[in-house]
């Protein structure tokens, strides 16, 4: 099945972000596709690089990066990212900044559309 | 064999004012508008209040987007529906609700429309996807 996955809220504050990555890695183990990732609202802190967590936690901003190595598609929405200071140049590799013409795409295209966030 | 449209339905359960959601999620409305698809909104919930007419946002600092709602038609979104109970349980009778165009014909002001739960049922079950704001 093709999944694309769309995250609203930010790191660490909110549990979202790690559901979210837990569930891309249980659905392409058990052989899913996944679209894309979509980060909106708050959910676009999720990929800068400035964040540097403590060595003994999670660094939320290199998992997604790395996902996105694997050829998972990562897209911050413009608007949402404009509005809070999020610009190329603080971005992790491997995800990218578009409109909300992706997140259309990614609806009509995947055949399930998962939402985390509040 | 051409490719058929795909509905995507929203549903706005968040109060509009206090967090981004709804604001950002019309966002979305607007833009996915444009594109191939047969869209739907559904208020419920605290949604409901966003489709309240009447808002007053100057004390919030903000600057309101309730007339945003009033060219959901022009956008041609026309499928704009409330939770019946959501809106009655919270004081709120059609009256109250915001204009969302007029008829192209009768140049008559359009209200969403007010339906069941069970008719809401009925409308997820045939969607493609739904994303929730």
């Amino acid at each position: 099945m093709k999944i694309a996955v769309c995250i609203y809220e930010g790191p660490y504050n909110h549990e979202a972000s790690d559901s979210a990555y837990n569930f891309i890695k249980a659905a392409i183990d058990k052989g899913h596709e996944i679209q894309g990732i979509f980060f909106y609202h708050d959910g676009v802190y999720n990929v800068t690089k400035l964040m540097e967590p403590p060595q003994d936690d999670r660094h939320i901003a290199n998992r997604w990066s790395e996902l996105g190595a694997k050829g998972i598609d990562i897209v911050v929405c413009i608007a949402a990212a404009k509005r809070r200071g999020i610009v190329d140049d603080v971005l992790v590799p491997n995800v990218r900044i578009s409109g909300l013409g992706q997140l259309t795409m990614m609806a009509i295209q995947a055949d399930r559309m998962v939402v985390f966030g509040d | 064999m051409a490719e058929e449209v795909k509905k995507i339905m929203f549903t706005v359960r968040k109060p509009p004012h206090g967090s981004i959601y709804v604001y950002e999620g019309l966002e979305v409305k607007l833009i996915m508008a444009a594109y191939d698809a047969d869209i739907s909104v559904v208020f419920m919930d605290d949604g409901v209040f966003a489709v309240k007419r009447g808002q007053d946002t100057k004390e919030l600092g903000i600057k309101g987007f309730e007339a945003t709602y009033g060219a959901l038609v022009d956008y041609e979104i026309q499928k704009v529906f409330v939770d019946r109970q959501s809106m009655e349980s919270r004081g709120m009778t059609e009256e109250d609700l915001v204009i969302i165009g007029e008829d192209e014909d009768t140049e008559e002001p359009i209200r969403p429309q007010v339906v069941d739960a069970s008719e809401i049922a009925a409308m997820m079950a045939e969607q493609h996807n739904i994303l929730s704001f």
